[in-house]
Order: structure tokens, then C-alpha cells, then sequence
């Protein structure tokens, strides 16, 4: 593959940023292409922000340079915009609609911005794919399957270059077999939400 | 186990630490030793997990391992097995080798038989780490031969090639990383598993005994080796020229990730130059840097933090009598601070070759975003020991802490670390404070510090009666490096029962006269111990003992028991914020209109804030 594809993931610790990250990844092998995935551990799990990326195609390393990301795929609304530099007008930011409050705004030290505004801001930089993920999940069954109605929205971004179905088969070697349908389902979901 | 496949051929995605411990079984290595630290631990996770699988199964793992109490001893442990002739690995984060270096600086001298690779993970950007020194001088300052892997794939190989190139110099060889090579994925090809030899065989010799007359005869040896050593870097595999472009008189010499950037942006840029990649970077291939010199008239020299490629190119450059120019550290194009990245290199690089940098950032939003700094988690014991501490004594208290998840009581509004060094430094630090100040002393460091670095400073606290209140939060884990088993606990990194050293008899072995044993989540008793604890003349100590909470939680679940999640009756509070803005658990939060709310999402259950509501608000919810 003679292109490059960047993809930068973002979250908050906890929601399962760098293990989408890493489905990417092994996707990409199964399928042949050169691939890069950078992750946070230690400290910057607890709770933190995340930033993970995955660079797919040829690639000699695993981190965005600005302006260069095809998609930014965020958990959390604000996260989006705290990483904006990797994005241009092109780019695809596809976004979870759920906000997670951090511990400084509880305790009256920080601001978390108006949802609306961080929307109408994001548009400004790219274009914006909001999902509501929780909503989606609980819909496929569950509401853990949120990170895979994300995964399915990136697949719906057309942007991947492997097949929908490839990375859901990934995805599915990594659940149990009991929750097949319902994460197949999550994904399609995710998918459609984008593609329409 | 996708990791222990013997496929030679087959493609699977790692990451850099288990591509260091799959290159480290593909050579066959029979003993691998570790104190767990970020951003080396998964290199040491990875040989526990497969040791694990395999003593679950009834069979022979085939390598030996073990968490060792800290760095120095897990040299140690695999030096004394690779000059019996086994092939052995330790791996640490940078600054590891600080604790590990008094053995290292000696064991450099002596040398081993069989090969041994020291693994030494650095951290530029302090991504998670109290500084960001680069171990390249330890290279230097010992007379190791180094690698520096640029990938995951390359790491896998220079760990496989390294014991061979150990034990061809009969010189342990240190393996240089970074965080960006220890967590990144990317594809490995496997090569064939070798079987270890299993038993050493220590051959008496005089040459081991590092005496001075042996230490004399030996530092000769030390540098016969490095001659040889640099033999095999003019040939080594891992030193390369990669051009890019037309050939020009242009010249990039950097070594470990810095490479993947160079090469990026030289191909982005379209520049014309020619890349000196050394990976096997001291001692330096001399003959091959002159050569690369004299094809250049300009050099620029990429590497993250110390300038030690640009000032022995400098030194090189000299010898030769070439007048070349450097762009570099001293010239202002590069710094010596944190982490590069292709921005970093795109833009210096525009500005060496007058060229538009072709990455452009979006611009930074308007909008104001909160910080997230990481926070010690719901549920956690250490939050009830320091609430408990702080109401004991309220004011004209310092507050020295440690290397662990309880420098998180830093943040608001605890505010409970006010001085950090380094891996068993509060207890030192304390008494010092007690000598200097007339303030109240009381310092905090966990179980696996204490085992670790904590114990010598205790036994002087006890010794000089030095008038302290040292803590140590006994979670039973080394939670932050991600729950790897310690001397505190019954079973060891094999999975194998082990005997449990318990903290407060170590203590008592230690001299100190008044300790207290305490449960953190009885908040009110562990109040009135550090009430007694601060009454005591001389040096106390307090044992806070509460399990991780994320451990208890899994282990919960694991059993099928519920966790029992917390909420505020808000006809009952009255919005003190006690349990907000004193206590501080991330999972409390301010609903609208100042109401105060517990997300279930994020309770753990501990129900601590219950107990210190005064107004009796916080009661269980519901099964979660």
C-alpha cells in the first residue's frame, strides 16, 4: 500500500481507547499492510487523557504529524478538540456525543465547555460525525459493545483500507462467543449511523 | 498464546516490550529478572504471563523468572546465571539503572559467558517518570556495547542477535529503548523458538573476585572488549546508510525511534540526503563514520535529549581534519528537552533546507478545555489513609512521598506530596525534614517501595530516633506499573506460591518501637493511630493495609459477588462538600443546581464516603 493512513483515537482512561487501537493494528496485519500503533500506559491511565494513533500504509513510525490525520476517532466530545492539531478540513472527526467530566470540574477548578459549542467548533475544523454510542450500544444489547458502534462508524468513514467485515471479524475473535450477534449487531449499527 | 507460536515466518502484531521478550525466547534465554517499572514492565509481564500459562499447565516454562526485589538485585540474579553460561535478560525503566548501576559499573569489568542483555527503557518527556536522563551515558560511562532498536521488529531482532553479540565479547550488552518503541505496535515476524540450556555451570576463577589487583587486570580487559566490540559495529547489520533522494553532500546521522521521523520527513520534504542509522550505536562503527563524514559537507545530528552522537561526530570530525558543519544541538536546531516527533523534525528541517514545512497544525480552538490530570482512583484505600492523616494533625505537617500511585495525593484537595526524589526516598527525605524543620513529619510510601529502596532509611530513622511518622500503604500489589506481584505477596511472578513478607515484622526487625497497624477504610481508628504515631518522640510507623481496590473489585467480580455502588440522599445533604472538596473521590460531582452526585460508573464501592458525611446522606444504592 503506497499511501499512508493516519488515524488518531482519543479518550479518556477507561474507555477502551487503546484496545480499539489495537484491533486496528492486528486487522492491518491479518490484512497485510504495514501498520504503526503508538499507546499511553502507566500514569497516564489513570483517568487521563488518551491518545492513541494508528498509521496504516507506508509508514516508518507510529506518530501523526499535524494536520495529517484522515480520521480522529473520540470517545469523549472534548477530547476531539484537545487533539484538533492532526486535523484538516478533510478529515472525518467521528465522535461519541457523551461527555466525561473530569475530577477538576467537580471539585470547581475547571470548566467543562457547552456540548453545543465543542460541536459547532469541531465542524469548523473538519467533518463531524457525531454518534450516540451508548444509545446504539444499548440498542445491539449492550452498552459495553460502545467501542464497538465507534469501530463500526470508523468502517463507515471509508476510509480503512481493509473491508468492514474483515475488522468485524476481528472485533469477534476478541468477545466471547455468546455476544457475537449482539457485537455484530453494535457494528452495524455504528456503520450505518455514518454511512446512511 | 499468540506470542509463544513457533512459526517462523508468521506475521503477528506486538508491542515493543513483547517483541523484546519474543526475540529474548527465540534466542533461547533461560533467566529473565526485573523490578517492574513504566515504560519497561510488559517486557517482564509478558515472561510472567507465559510462565504462568505454561506451571498452569503442569509443564516447564522452560526460562526461570522473577520480579526482584529491585533492580540491583535482578542484575544481579541474571548476571551471576550469564557467568554461569546461561543466556539472561533484565529489564528496567531508566532510571532502574541508577539503583542497578553500582553492580553494573563492576559487572562491566568482570564480564559473563553466557550473553546478557540489560534492558534499559528511557522516557523521554517524563511521559511516566520523576526525570528524563538518557542512559546512552550508561553505555558510555560502564563500556557496554549498545543497541537501539528504531521498531518493534528491529527490537525483536537486535534481543535475538544481542545475546549472541554478548557472548562473542563475553561482555553483558545493554538494550536502549524509549517509550516510543516500548508502546508501539507493529507487525514482527517470528523466527524459530530456541530451547534453553537450562543449568549454568559456574566455573571458579580467581578473575571474578573484584579486588583491587583483579579490578586492575580486569580494566584492561574492559577495553580489549570495547575494540572488538567496535569490529563488530563497523559490521553489524544494524548499522546502515539509507538514501533518500539524489545524492548530495547532505548528511543525517541519529539513531533509535528519531530514525522513523528523519526518514518520514526527508521523504515528505523531498530532500536530498543520506541517513547514517545506527543501531548499534557504541561503541561507534569509527571507520564507518568516518567514511560517512567525508561524503558530507553538512551533517545534521538527530537524537532525543543528550548531544552524544553530535559530540562524537565532532570528535571524529576533528581527528579526520574534515571541515564539515553541524546542525545540531549546540548549532540551536535541535533541543535537549523531552520527546521528538515528526513536527519537531519537519520543522528544523524547513529551516535547514529553507523549505515549507509540510505539516501543517490546525490551530489551536478557542475553547477552553478542562484538564485531566490522572487522579487516584475511586475506592482507593491510599485517598481514607491520607484523609485520615490530614485530620489527625490538620496543619504544620510536611508531607513526603514516593514513587507510586500516592503521588497522585499531590492534586486537590488533598494536597498531600510535598517532596519527591525518587524510589525510596520519602523515609530519607522525612528525616531530613525532621533534622531542618520544627514541622510535623509524615511520610507516605507503598509496599513494594518499601521492599524495593524503603527499608535502609527506615532502620536509620530507628537508629538517629529521628521524629517521624513514616506510612506505608500496603495495597498487597505494585499497582501503578500495572499489579505486579512483590515480596508482600503469597505467590511470585511465576505464579508460584512464594513466601509473604509481612511490613510491619520487617519493621519491628528494624528497630522502630512504635508501629501501628491499621485498616484505611476505618477511617476514624486509622485517625487516632496517626494521632499516637504523631505523639510518639522518635520514629514511628504506620501500616496502612488495604487492598487495591481494582484488585478487590476483579476478584469480586471473579467470585460473582456485586459491587455495592454509593448515593447521596439529597433531602438529607446539606452541601457541605466534604465528601467533594475534602475527601476528593473522582467518582463525587456537582449536579445542577450545587447538588451533589455519585456516578455509578465510576463508584468502586469503598463506601468511605459514607463514613465521613456528617450527615449520615451517603448510604448504598443499588447491585451494579
Amino acid at each position: 500500500m503506497k499511501e499512508k493512513i493516519n488515524i488518531a483515537l482519543t479518550g479518556v482512561g477507561g474507555q477502551g481507547v487503546v484496545t480499539a487501537a489495537n484491533i486496528l493494528g492486528i486487522t492491518a496485519v491479518r490484512a497485510g499492510i504495514n501498520v504503526f500503533v503508538s499507546e499511553v500506559h502507566g500514569m497516564a491511565q489513570r483517568g487521563g487523557s488518551v491518545n492513541c494513533t494508528v498509521r496504516l500504509g507506508d509508514v516508518s513510525g507510529p506518530l501523526i504529524p499535524n494536520g495529517t490525520a484522515n480520521a480522529i476517532l473520540s470517545m469523549e466530545p472534548s477530547e476531539a478538540l484537545r487533539y484538533i492539531r492532526y486535523s484538516n478540513k478533510k478529515t472525518k472527526i467521528i465522535t461519541d456525543i457523551v461527555p466525561i467530566i473530569p475530577f477538576t470540574v467537580a471539585t470547581g477548578d475547571e470548566k467543562y465547555p457547552e456540548l453545543k459549542k465543542i460541536f459547532n467548533e469541531l465542524e469548523n475544523y473538519g467533518e463531524l460525525y457525531k454518534v450516540d454510542a451508548a444509545k446504539l450500544a444499548n440498542e445491539a444489547g449492550a452498552l459495553i459493545t460502545k467501542n464497538v458502534v465507534m469501530l463500526g462508524a470508523l468502517a463507515g468513514a471509508d476510509i480503512l483500507p481493509f473491508k468492514p467485515d474483515f475488522l468485524l471479524g476481528v472485533i469477534l475473535e476478541n468477545v466471547p462467543n455468546e455476544y457475537t450477534s449482539i457485537n455484530k449487531k453494535a457494528f452495524e449499527l455504528g456503520f450505518n449511523s455514518i454511512k446512511k | 498464546m499468540e506470542i509463544i507460536k513457533d512459526k517462523p515466518g508468521e506475521k503477528i502484531l506486538l508491542l515493543g516490550n513483547e517483541a523484546i521478550t519474543r526475540g529474548a525466547l527465540e534466542a533461547g534465554v533461560d533467566v529473565a529478572t526485573t523490578y517492574p517499572g513504566t515504560p519497561a514492565s510488559e517486557i517482564a509481564d509478558t515472561f510472567s504471563a507465559i510462565a504462568k500459562y505454561f506451571i498452569k499447565q503442569k509443564k516447564d516454562p522452560g526460562f526461570y523468572f522473577e520480579y526482584s526485589i529491585n533492580e540491583k538485585v535482578a542484575l544481579e540474579i541474571a548476571g551471576a546465571a550469564a557467568i554461569s553460561g546461561l543466556r539472561a535478560i533484565t529489564s528496567m525503566k531508566h532510571v532502574g539503572l541508577n539503583v542497578a548501576s553500582d553492580t553494573y559499573m563492576t559487572y562491566m569489568y568482570i564480564g559473563c559467558r553466557g550473553g546478557h542483555l540489560i534492558v534499559t527503557a528511557d522516557d523521554p518527556y517524563c511521559h511516566s517518570s520523576q526525570n528524563e536522563q538518557d542512559n546512552r551515558y550508561y553505555a558510555l560511562f560502564g563500556g557496554a556495547p549498545m543497541l537501539e532498536p528504531s521498531t518493534p521488529n528491529e527490537a525483536k531482532e537486535m534481543t535475538r542477535i544481542g545475546f549472541e553479540i554478548s557472548e562473542k565479547l563475553q561482555s553483558p550488552i545493554l538494550l536502549r529503548t524509549t517509550t516510543r518503541l516500548n508502546h508501539v505496535r507493529s507487525s514482527i515476524e517470528l523466527k524459530k523458538m530456541q530451547k534453553p540450556k537450562r543449568i549454568g555451570n559456574f566455573e571458579k576463577n580467581p578473575m571474578w573476585v573484584t579486588t583491587p589487583d583483579i579490578a586492575r587486570a580486569r580494566h584492561p580487559e574492559l577495553l580489549k572488549m570495547l575494540k572488538v566490540a567496535e569490529e563488530l559495529s563497523e559490521n553489524s547489520e544494524f548499522n546502515k546508510i539509507i538514501n533518500i533522494g539524489k545524492s548530495s553532500d547532505w548528511g543525517v546521522v541519529t539513531s533509535g525511534v528519531s530514525f522513523n521521523y528523519v526518514k518520514e520527513v526527508a521523504e515528505d520534504l523531498k530532500l536530498d540526503v543520506r541517513i547514517l542509522k545506527l543501531g548499534m550505536s557504541n561503541p561507534l562503527p569509527k571507520k564507518m563514520c568516518k567514511n560517512f563524514i567525508k561524503l558530507c559537507k553538512n551533517i545534521i545530528v538527530v537524537e532525543e535529549l543528550e548531544p552524544i552522537l553530535e559530540n562524537q561526530f565532532k570528535v571524529i570530525a576533528y581527528e579526520l581534519g574534515e571541515k564539515v558543519k553541524f546542525y545540531d544541538k549546540s548549532s540551536g536546531h535541535f533541543s535537549s528537552l523531552f520527546e521528538y516527533n515528526p513536527d519537531i523534525i519537519a520543522e528544523a528541517f524547513s529551516k535547514i533546507f529553507k523549505v515549507k514545512n509540510p505539516y501543517i497544525a490546525a490551530k489551536t480552538s478557542d475553547i477552553k478545555l478542562p484538564i485531566r490530570p490522572p487522579a487516584l482512583c475511586p475506592g482507593c484505600p491510599h485517598r481514607a489513609t491520607y484523609f485520615a492523616a490530614k485530620k489527625a494533625q490538620p496543619k504544620d505537617v510536611i508531607y513526603p512521598t514516593d514513587i507510586g500511585c500516592y503521588t497522585l495525593g499531590r492534586a486537590k484537595p488533598l494536597e498531600m506530596a510535598d517532596l519527591l526524589l525518587c524510589m525510596g526516598s520519602n523515609a530519607g527525605t522525612a528525616c531530613g525534614l525532621a533534622v531542618a524543620t520544627d514541622k510535623k513529619i509524615i511520610s507516605f510510601m507503598g509496599d513494594s517501595t518499601f521492599f524495593h529502596s524503603g527499608i535502609p532509611p527506615v532502620i536509620n530513622a530507628a537508629h538517629h530516633n529521628h521524629d517521624v511518622v513514616i506510612t506505608i500503604l500496603d495495597n498487597r500489589t505494585t499497582a501503578m506499573t500495572g499489579h505486579q506481584p512483590h515480596p508482600g505477596t503469597d505467590f511470585d511472578g511465576m505464579g508460584r506460591p512464594a513466601k509473604k513478607i509481612i511490613v510491619e515484622d520487617v519493621c519491628k526487625g528494624c528497630g522502630v518501637e512504635h508501629i501501628e497497624v491499621v485498616d484505611p477504610n476505618r477511617i476514624k481508628e486509622t485517625t487516632e493511630a496517626f494521632k499516637r504515631a504523631l505523639n510518639f518522640k522518635g520514629t514511628s510507623v504506620v501500616v496502612s493495609k488495604s487492598p487495591c481496590i481494582l484488585l478487590e473489585n476483579r476478584d469480586k467480580i471473579k467470585r460473582g459477588e456485586k459491587i455495592l455502588v454509593y448515593q447521596i440522599d439529597q433531602e438529607k445533604c446539606q452541601r457541605c462538600k466534604t465528601c467533594i472538596g475534602r475527601f476528593g473521590c473522582p467518582a463525587i460531582y456537582f449536579g445542577k443546581d450545587e447538588s451533589i452526585l455519585i456516578d455509578e460508573q465510576q463508584c468502586n464501592g469503598c463506601g468511605n464516603c459514607a463514613t465521613i458525611c456528617p450527615f449520615i446522606a451517603i448510604h448504598i444504592q443499588e447491585e451494579k
